[in-house]
C-alpha cells in the first residue's frame, strides 16, 4: 500500500499558451477552471495577509517562496474577511503547519474560502515568464489543456475593469478609537491601515461611490484614499470625488488611493509590465535620502513628471517609479507602497504619524453641527 | 555620501588559524574586503598569522603581514605603516578584541588610527554580557533573566537565584568555548570552573535555561545615514541548547508569521541602533518560546560572523564586501547589487529556495570524546545545500558531508540503527548528536508519531512532519518499485532530493540503471539560479544550484571552460588549504583566458563567492552531482577539462567516474594517481628507480598484517590507503596491539563510514623508523618534463607524528646541502616516472641526522614514504615562504602551458631563498576536548595552521608558538617528563633551558638522569598516584600556575598513562605543552633569540622582495 496521497493532477495555461503541470489544491471547483490575471509576490511570510488582501481582486497569485502554509492560519492575519484574489499558485503547499498563533491549515482554509489552488508548479520558471512577458491572464485547475486554454483566452484581464465595485464596503461603519475623526473611502481596504487610522481616530469606512458632499456635510479631520485592486482609470467616479473634497479636507492615500489622488490633480497613471509584490522594494524618501524597505503590491503607477501640481516625495530604488506624492497647494498626500505592511516591514508607518500632523494642524472642517 | 577621502590606509585584522568556532568564513570576508578596499583605491595593510589563507597571497594587499595576532605585534604594524584606520569586524572574535585592545592600551591613538566598522563602546557593549543586558533592557527587548559571577562561589549563587537549569556563559569567547548547561549546582560548580577559565576577563553569564525554545538569526546590515536592511533569517532545526554553529539551519526562516517576523526584525534594528553598530554587518540571535512566541534576544555579534558567510552564500547579497564599503562611507543605497546590477544594495533579498546547512564533526579523532552536542560548538567544518524544498535541501546537505551517507538514510548507513528497538531508538533521537536527523527519519519510519519525536527533542514539527514526507515517499517508492515508475513519480521523488544511489539501494538495481531510466522518463537536472530577487529581476552572475524543475537556466559554455572540483566541508587534514589552491587555480586559468566553473558545497569558502570563478555551482561532491554539473557544461561540447587534484581527495575519489563518463580530466591522469596509491605498483616503481623505502607489505586481515610485521620488524606504521590527515593511522610495537589495530580497522567504526577495508583498500604495514626527521618536498612537473621544486619542509616533529600535526620549516635547518639534493633527485625521478603533470608531493624520512640529538655524524639515509600527485596542504605555506605562487603555476601546467612559457609570462620566477626562516605550526583544538589526550601520533588532528616569518630559525620559530597561541615563556619553570628513550635528548634541552635562566623541575626518573648529566633539577615532583611522597603533583603544579612550560614524552600510548595527567592538566590550565624532543630543543632556540632581538615585522612583499633582513639587537 501507497502511503502517499495521490494528489489530482492539474494543469496552468497562460494566455499565450504557456503550460505548467501540478496538482490541484484547496478548493477544487466543479468545471475544473479558475481563471484570473496572473501575478507573482515575492514575500517569504504574510501569505494569508496577502491572499486576503481585497488589492488581488481578479487575480491569481503566484508565491515565489516555495514553501506556503508553514505556521497556518489565524484570523488575526486577516486583512479582509475573505480572499478576493482567484486563485494562489505555489511550489508547495505544507502539509502540517507549526505555530502558536495558527488555528489551522492553508489548504483548508482554501476548501472553506471556496479559493482554488495549484500546487507542484516551477513558479521560478513562471515568474521569469511573467517578467518577461508581463502580467497575463491564465486558467487553472483539473479540466483539460484545451477547455484551460480556451478559458485563459478568453479572461478579460483587468485593464479597464472597475474591480473596486466588488470589493467595497455596501454601507457605511465605524472602527477606531482614536481623537480625531477620519472618513476611509473603500476602495478595498486592509484591516492593517484601519487598525493603524483607528489609533489616531474614529474612523468611518464608507463606500466607494459616495459623494463628496455627503463626506463634507459631517465633523471630520481627514479623508483617507484606501488600497484597492485594478486600473484606477477604471474608478472615474471616485476621481471626481477626490477632486472635489481637495482643499476642503487633509487628504492621505495609500496605493489605488495614491493613484486616484495623482489623478485628481491632474496626473496620469499607466500599467507597470508585471507590477510590484512583494516586502522587500527599497523606496528613498527625497526629503531626506532615507531609504525605507516597503511593501509593495501594485500593477499601475503614476506616471513621473505627469503632476505639475504635487511633489514627488518617494521613488523606488530598483526602477524609478512614483513611490509617494505631496501636493504643493492643499493637504493632500500619499504613497504608492504600504506603510501599513501586513505583511512586510514596518520602516514607513511614520506616514500615519503625519497624517495625524496634517490633520492637527487646524486643516480640519467642523461640521455643519459644530460651529 | 561617497567613500571617506580623509583616510588613505586601513589596516585589516584577519583572524588567524582556524580553529573550531572560527573558520575559514573570515578568510571569505577577509578576501572580499581587501579586493574591494584596493579597488576603492586604499592603501590595504593586512595581518594575519595564517598561511593557508587567499586574503594573505601578497597580490590581495598593499601589505601583507604573516605575524602572530597578539597586541605586541599589532602595536608594531601600526607604528610601522601608520595606517590612518583600522578595520576590525571582518576578522571574526580574534579581529574584532584585537582592535578594542588596540583601541584601549592607546595604540591607535598614539599614531593618529581611527577604529573604523565599529567603535570602541559599541564593541564593549555587545560583547560584555553586562552591557548588552542592560542595553536590551533599556530598549524594551526580554532577555533570558541572567546574573553574572566571577568566582565559582558567586556563580552557585546566582544558580539559586535565577533557579535551575542555567547556562553559563564566558564573556568575550567565541564559537562558545567554555560554555555548558547545569541541571544542578553541582554541574555548574564544574562548568563554572571551565568557563571563568575560559573568559578572557574571567566573568560568566549564568541564564536561565532556554533550552526547547526555537532559534533565529537574523543577518543586519547598517550604513552611517542609519539605514537598515535584514540580509536573510535563518532557523535552527536545532533547537536552544544546541550551539548555533552545531545545528543544522535553515534559511529563510519557515515557521515564523509575518507578524512575528516583522516583529524580530523591528527588534534586530533596534538592537543595531542600540548598540550603535555605526556600518557594517552584525549578527542577532533571538530565541522564540514555541508555546506563545514570547521572544528573547540571545546575543549580538557586531561584525561579520560565520553566519554572515552562510547568509551571503544563501542569498548571494555578498555581505563582507559591502561591509567594507560601508565601512568607508558608502551608504547602502550608493553600492550596486552585483548580481542584478541595476539594483542598488539597499533592499532585502529574497529568495526562492531553502537553503541547510548541515555541520561536519570530526569525533572519530578525538576516541573517548562525547558526540553530544551542546553550547560548546565542536563541529570542524559544514555544507551547505539549496534546493527548492526543505526535504530536496536537507537531502543534498547530508550527502555533501561526504560522511559516507547519500542522503537521509535510504542507503546502508541506515542500517547503523538497526539493533535498536523504538525506545532506544527515540531515547538516542532525544539527545542531539550529529546522527539526530538519520534516527528522527527511523523513527518516523517505524512509525513513531511526528508529536512524539516533537516532545522528546523539541525539533518544531513543521520540519518533523517534512522529513515525513521524504519517509512517506520512500515507502511509496519501495512499494510501487522500480518498473512501475513513471514520469511524474520521478519527478516527485527527485524533488524531494533522492539521489540516483538512494534509489537504487531501494530498488536493489544499479545506480546507472536508476539514471539511465529516469533520464528515459523525461526526468533530468535542471539548474536554477541564486539571484537575491526571487527572478523579479534579471541576473547577471550564474551562481547555479541544481533541482527538478521544468526549465534549467544555464548559459552555453564558452570555448576553454575549466571545471574546477572543490574540496568540500573543511575537515580535519582537508581545509582551506585546498580551497586555497582552487581559487588559485581559478585566478590563473581566468587570467589566462580560461572560462572557469567552481563546484563545491562549503559556504565558507572563498571558492564560493559568485565572483571567484566565470560559473559556481554550489552542489555536492558525488557523482551523480557532479555529472550533472559536467553533462550542462559540456551543452556546447566545448568543455575543456576537469581539475580533480586541488581539491584534496574529495574529487580525487571522483576522477574515475568523470573518466568513464567521457570527460578529460587535466593534468596527471587518474592511472598516475592510481599507481602512486596502489602499494605493489609503487613498490615496484621505487625499486625501478632505486629509491629506498621503509621494508612493508598490505594486508586486508591479521595474519596478512603480522606476516608483514613479523618480516619486517616492529615498531611498524600502519595505515588505510587512500584517506588523508592520516584518518586512522597507528604506530604498533608488538603483536596485541597489531590485532587490536586490525581489530578496529576492519570493525565498523569511523573508517567503516567512509568505506571499509577490501582488498582494493587495504591496510598498508611499514616498518616506522624511529628518530627519522620527515621531510616534504613540493613540486610541479609540466607536460614536456620539467620539474620545478618548490619547497623542501623539514618537520620539526619526528617521524611518526603526521606531517599535518608538525611544525615544518623552509629553508630546512638541520638537513645538509647533499641530503636535500639527493631528495629533489628523487622527487624528479618519481615525477618522471609518474609521468606527472601538475602539482607533486613527496614525503621522506631521513635517518641518522646525528646532529640534531647527540652529535655524531654519520651519513644521512633517506628513504621516501609516500608520493601524491595532486595538490598538497604545504602548497599555500609554500607560496608565502618563496613568493612562488605554486598553485597557480600548477593549474596553468595542467592546462597544457609549460614552466618555460610561464617563467616567459613572468608567472614562474625564481623562488625567493635565504635572508629568512619560515616555519608553518599545526593548530590544535584541544581545548574543546578536555578529556582528550594531547599527545601528537600518526593521526592528524590540526584544524589549522600558522606561520612564523623571521631572520632567523629560532625567531620564526617563537613567532609560529606565539601564533598559534602558545606563547614562549620568557623564564620561570619548565617541568620534565620524559620516555626512557627521551632522555639522552632530553638532557641537552634541559640543559638549554637552564642556559636561559629557567628552573627547571622533573618526575623522580626524569630528575635523577637530568642530574646524573649535571643538569640542577630544582623540585623533583611525585607523579600522579604516588601519594604520600609529600610535595605536591605534577598535576598540582600545574594547576597551580606554577609550571610555566611542560616537556612531556609519551611512554605508552592509553587513558591511564602519568603522562596523559599532566598533558591534560597543561591543556586545560593553557600552559604550553611540548610532547616531542626536538620541539623543546626548538623552543629553547626561539626563547634564546626571542630574548636576544627586538620583536621585528616585515610584510611578505618585503620578503619576497629578498634582501636579508636586519635584526636590531
Amino acid at each position: 500500500m501507497s502511503l502517499v496521497r495521490s494528489p489530482t493532477a492539474a494543469l496552468l495555461v497562460l494566455a499565450d499558451g504557456t503550460l505548467f503541470e501540478g496538482e490541484a489544491v484547496g478548493y477544487e471547483p466543479a468545471d475544473g477552471v479558475t481563471t484570473g490575471e496572473v501575478v507573482f509576490n515575492t514575500v517569504l511570510s504574510g501569505y494569508q495577509e496577502v491572499l486576503t488582501d481585497p488589492s488581488y481582486a481578479g487575480q491569481v497569485i503566484a508565491f515565489t517562496y516555495p514553501h506556503i502554509g508553514n505556521y497556518g492560519v489565524t484570523d488575526d492575519d486577516n486583512e479582509s474577511r475573505r480572499p478576493h484574489c482567484r486563485g494562489v499558485v505555489v511550489r508547495d503547499l505544507a502539509r502540517r503547519p507549526s505555530n502558536w498563533r495558527s488555528s489551522g491549515d492553508l489548504g483548508s482554509w482554501m476548501q472553506h474560502h471556496r479559493l482554488p489552488g495549484i500546487a507542484g508548479i516551477d513558479t521560478r520558471r513562471l515568474t521569469r515568464h511573467i517578467r518577461e512577458a508581463g502580467a497575463m491572464p491564465c486558467a487553472f485547475g483539473t479540466a483539460d489543456e484545451a477547455t484551460l486554454k480556451a478559458a485563459a483566452e478568453s479572461e478579460p484581464g483587468t485593464d479597464g475593469v472597475d474591480l473596486v465595485a466588488g470589493v467595497s464596503t455596501t454601507a457605511p461603519y465605524t472602527v477606531g478609537s482614536g481623537p480625531l475623526r477620519v472618513v476611509a473611502y473603500d476602495f478595498g481596504i486592509k484591516t492593517s491601515i484601519l487598525r493603524l487610522l483607528g489609533e489616531i481616530a474614529e474612523v468611518e469606512v464608507v463606500p466607494a461611490d459616495t459623494p463628496a458632499h455627503e463626506l463634507l456635510a459631517r465633523p471630520l479631520d481627514g479623508v483617507f484614499l484606501s488600497n484597492g485592486p485594478g486600473d484606477p482609470a477604471a474608478v472615474g467616479y471616485a476621481i471626481e470625488t477626490i477632486g472635489d473634497l481637495l482643499g476642503q479636507v487633509p487628504i492621505f492615500g495609500i496605493c489605488l488611493g495614491h493613484q486616484l489622488l495623482a489623478a485628481a490633480l491632474g496626473g496620469q497613471t499607466y500599467k507597470l509590465p508585471f507590477g510590484h509584490h512583494g516586502g522587500n522594494h527599497p523606496v528613498r524618501r527625497v526629503s531626506d535620502d532615507a531609504v525605507e524597505i516597503t511593501s509593495q503590491n501594485h500593477n499601475y503607477a503614476v506616471v513621473a513628471g505627469s503632476l505639475a501640481a504635487a511633489d514627488v516625495t518617494h521613488l523606488n530604488l530598483n526602477d524609478g517609479v512614483v513611490e509617494g506624492i505631496r501636493s504643493r497647494d492643499v493637504p493632500a498626500f500619499s504613497v504608492q507602497y504600504h506603510p501599513e505592511a501586513g505583511p512586510g516591514p514596518h520602516d514607513a508607518r511614520y506616514l500615519f504619524a503625519e497624517f495625524r500632523a496634517l490633520m492637527g494642524r487646524g486643516a480640519s472642517r467642523p461640521g455643519p453641527g459644530r460651529v | 555620501m561617497p567613500k571617506r577621502t580623509d583616510i588613505e590606509s586601513i589596516l585589516l585584522i584577519g583572524s588567524g588559524p582556524i580553529v573550531i568556532g572560527q573558520a575559514c568564513e573570515f578568510d571569505y570576508s577577509g578576501t572580499q574586503a581587501c579586493r574591494i578596499l584596493g579597488a576603492e583605491g586604499y592603501r590595504v595593510i593586512l595581518v594575519n598569522s595564517n598561511p593557508a589563507t587567499i586574503m594573505t597571497d601578497p597580490d590581495f594587499a598593499d601589505r601583507t603581514y604573516v605575524e602572530p595576532l597578539d597586541v605586541d605585534v599589532l602595536a608594531a604594524i601600526v607604528e610601522r605603516e601608520r595606517p590612518d584606520a583600522v578595520l576590525p569586524t571582518l576578522g571574526g572574535q580574534t579581529g574584532l578584541n584585537l582592535g578594542l585592545a588596540l583601541a584601549d592600551n592607546g595604540v591607535l591613538d598614539a599614531f593618529g588610527a581611527e577604529l573604523i566598522g565599529a567603535s570602541p563602546e559599541a564593541i564593549r557593549t555587545a560583547e560584555n554580557r553586562e552591557l548588552f543586558k542592560s542595553a536590551m533592557t533599556e530598549i524594551g527587548l526580554a532577555v533570558p533573566p541572567s546574573g553574572f559571577a566571577y568566582t565559582v562561589d558567586e556563580a552557585l549563587k546566582v544558580g539559586d537565584e535565577i533557579g535551575y537549569p542555567v547556562i553559563v556563559r564566558p564573556s568575550f569567547i567565541l564559537g562558545g568555548s567554555g560554555t555548558g548547561i547545569a541541571a544542578d549546582a553541582d554541574e555548574l560548580e564544574g562548568i563554572a570552573t571551565v568557563g571563568l577559565a575560559a573568559s578572557p576577563i574571567t566573568e560568566i553569564l549564568i541564564e536561565r535555561s532556554i533550552a526547547g525554545w526555537k532559534e533565529y538569526e537574523l543577518e543586519v546590515m547598517r550604513d552611517h545615514a542609519d539605514n537598515c536592511v535584514v540580509v536573510c533569517s535563518i532557523e535552527n532545526l536545532d533547537p536552544m541548547g544546541v550551539h548555533t554553529g552545531d545545528s543544522i539551519t535553515v534559511a529563510p526562516a519557515q515557521t515564523l508569521s509575518d507578524v512575528e517576523y516583522q516583529h524580530m526584525r523591528d527588534a534586530a534594528f533596534a538592537c543595531i541602533r542600540r548598540i550603535g553598530v555605526d556600518t557594517g554587518g552584525s549578527n542577532i540571535q533571538f530565541a522564540v518560546d514555541p508555546t506563545n512566541g514570547d521572544m528573547v534576544v540571545i546575543e549580538m555579534n557586531p561584525r561579520v560572523s560565520r553566519s554572515s558567510a552562510l547568509a551571503s552564500k544563501a542569498t548571494g547579497y555578498p555581505i563582507a564586501k559591502i561591509a567594507a564599503r560601508l565601512a568607508v562611507g558608502y551608504t547602502l543605497d550608493e553600492i550596486p547589487n552585483d548580481i542584478t546590477r541595476c539594483t542598488p544594495a539597499s533592499f532585502e533579498p529574497t529568495i526562492d529556495y531553502v537553503v541547510t546547512k548541515v555541520p561536519r564533526w570530526a569525533f572519530e579523532k578525538f576516541p573517548g570524546s562525547s558526540d553530544a552536542l551542546g553550547t560548546r560548538m565542536q563541529s570542524v567544518g559544514e555544507a551547505m545545500a539549496i534546493g527548492r524544498t526543505f526535504p530536496e535541501s536537507l537531502q543534498k546537505g547530508l550527502r555533501s558531508l561526504e560522511h559516507g551517507r547519500w542522503g537521509l538514510n535510504c542507503d546502508p548507513g541506515e542500517a547503523a540503527s538497526d539493533g535498536w528497538d523504538d525506545d532506544e531508538l527515540v531515547r538516542r533521537a532525544a539527545i542531539a548528536t550529529p546522527d539526530r536527523p538519520f534516527h528522527l527519519e527511523t523513527a518516523l519510519r517505524r512509525g513513531i508519531s511526528v508529536d512524539r519525536l516533537h516532545e522528546v527533542t523539541r525539533v518544531d514539527p513543521w520540519f518533523l512532519d517534512q522529513i515525513a514526507a521524504i519517509t512517506e515517499e520512500r515507502a511509496h517508492l519501495s512499494a510501487i518499485g522500480f518498473d512501475a515508475m513513471d514520469r511524474r513519480e520521478w519527478r516527485r521523488a527527485k524533488r524531494l532530493g533522492f539521489a540516483d544511489a538512494q534509489l537504487a539501494w531501494l530498488w536493489g538495481v544499479e545506480e546507472s540503471a536508476v539514471r539511465a531510466r529516469r533520464l528515459a522518463a523525461g526526468v533530468a537536472t535542471t539548474f536554477k539560479t541564486v539571484d537575491t530577487c526571487g527572478a523579479e529581476f534579471e541576473s547577471a552572475t550564474p551562481y547555479h544550484y541544481s533541482t527538478y524543475e521544468d526549465t534549467d537556466e544555464t548559459v552555453a559554455a564558452g570555448a576553454g571552460t575549466v571545471v574546477i572540483l572543490g574540496s568540500g566541508p573543511n575537515r580535519i587534514g582537508q581545509g582551506i588549504e585546498f580551497d586555497y589552491c582552487c581559487v588559485h587555480a581559478s585566478f590563473a586559468l581566468r587570467d589566462a583566458g580560461y572560462e572557469t566553473v567552481m563546484v563545491n558545497c562549503n559556504p565558507e569558502t572563498v571558492s564560493t563567492d559568485y565572483d571567484t570563478s566565470d560559473r559556481l555551482y554550489f552542489e555536492p561532491l558525488t557523482p551523480e552531482d557532479v555529472l550533472n554539473v559536467l553533462e550542462a557544461e559540456n551543452r556546447s561540447g566545448r568543455l575543456t577539462g576537469v581539475i580533480v587534484s586541488l581539491g584534496g581527495q574529495t574529487p580525487l575519489k571522483l576522477a574515475h567516474g568523470i573518466e568513464a563518463a567521457g570527460y578529460p580530466i587535466l593534468g596527471t591522469s587518474p592511472a598516475s594517481i592510481d599507481e602512486a596509491e596502489d602499494r605493489e605498483r609503487w613498490n615496484s616503481l621505487c625499486e625501478r628507480l632505486g629509491i629506498p623505502q621503509p621494508a612493508g607489505g598490505t594486508a586486508t586481515g591479521y595474519s596478512e598484517a603480522l606476516e608483514v610485521a613479523t618480516r619486517v620488524g616492529y615498531p611498524v606504521l600502519m595505515r588505510p590507503s587512500y584517506v588523508l590527515g592520516g584518518r586512522a593511522m597507528e604506530i604498533v610495537y608488538d603483536d596485541d596491539g597489531l590485532a587490536r589495530a586490525m581489530t578496529e580497522l576492519e570493525m565498523f567504526g569511523s573508517l567503516g563510514r567512509e568505506g571499509g577495508l577490501s582488498a582494493g583498500r587495504p591496510v598498508l604495514v611499514d616498518r616506522f623508523l624511529e628518530d627519522a626527521i620527515e621531510v616534504d618536498v613540493d613540486a610541479v612537473r609540466d607536460s614536456s618534463g620539467e620539474v620545478v621544486i618548490g619547497g623542501v619542509m623539514e618537520h620539526v616533529e619526528e617521524a611518526g607524528v603526521h606531517s599535518g600535526d608538525s611544525a615544518c620549516v623552509i629553508p630546512p635547518p638541520t638537513l645538509v646541502r647533499a641530503t636535500v639534493e639527493l631528495m629533489e633527485t628523487h622527487t624528479r625521478a618519481i615525477a618522471a616516472a609518474l609521468e606527472v603533470c601538475g602539482p607533486l608531493n613527496v614525503q621522506y624520512a631521513v635517518t641518522n641526522v646525528g646532529s640534531r640529538r647527540t652529535g655524531d655524524d654519520p651519513e644521512p639515509k633517506v628513504f621516501v614514504i609516500e608520493a601524491n600527485p595532486r595538490a598538497s596542504r604545504t602548497l599555500p605555506f609554500v607560496a608565502k615562504a618563496t613568493g612562488v605562487p605554486l598553485a597557480k603555476v600548477a593549474a596553468r601546467v595542467m592546462a597544457g602551458a609549460t614552466l618555460a612559457g610561464l617563467r616567459e609570462e613572468g608567472l614562474l620566477k625564481p623562488g625567493v631563498s635565504g635572508g629568512h626562516v619560515s616555519v608553518k605550526e599545526a593548530v590544535l583544538p584541544f581545548n574543546r576536548f578536555p578529556d582528550v589526550d594531547t599527545l601528537l601520533g600518526p593521526e592528524m588532528r590540526a584544524t589549522g595552521e600558522v606561520m612564523g616569518i623571521d631572520a632567523t630559525f629560532g625567531l620564526a620559530f617563537a613567532k609560529s608558538q606565539r601564533a598559534a597561541g602558545d606563547r614562549l615563556p620568557e623564564g620561570g619553570t619548565v617541568f620534565f617528563s620524559l620516555a626512557g628513550r627521551d632522555k639522552a635528548g632530553g638532557v641537552v634541552a634541559a640543559r638549554r633551558f637552564v642556559e636561559l635562566g629557567f628552573s627547571v623541575a622533573a618526575t623522580t626518573g626524569t630528575g635523577r638522569e637530568l642530574e646524573a648529566h649535571g643538569v640542577p633539577v630544582s623540585l623533583i615532583v611525585a607523579k600522579v598516584g604516588e601519594e604520600g611522597t609529600g610535595g605536591a603533583t605534577a598535576v598540582e603544579l600545574i594547576a597551580g600556575g606554577d609550571i610555566d612550560l611542560v616537556v612531556n614524552t609519551p611512554r605508552g600510548r592509553g587513558p591511564r598513562a602519568d603522562g596523559a595527567y599532566i598533558r591534560r592538566a597543561a591543556n586545560v590550565h593553557n600552559v604550553p605543552c611540548l610532547t616531542t624532543i626536538a620541539a623543546a630543543l626548538a623552543a629553547a632556540g626561539g626563547i634564546a633569540d626571542w630574548a636576544r632581538y627586538r620583536l621585528s615585522v616585515r610584510s611578505l612583499q618585503e620578503f619576497h622582495e629578498a634582501g636579508q633582513m636586519r635584526l636590531d639587537v
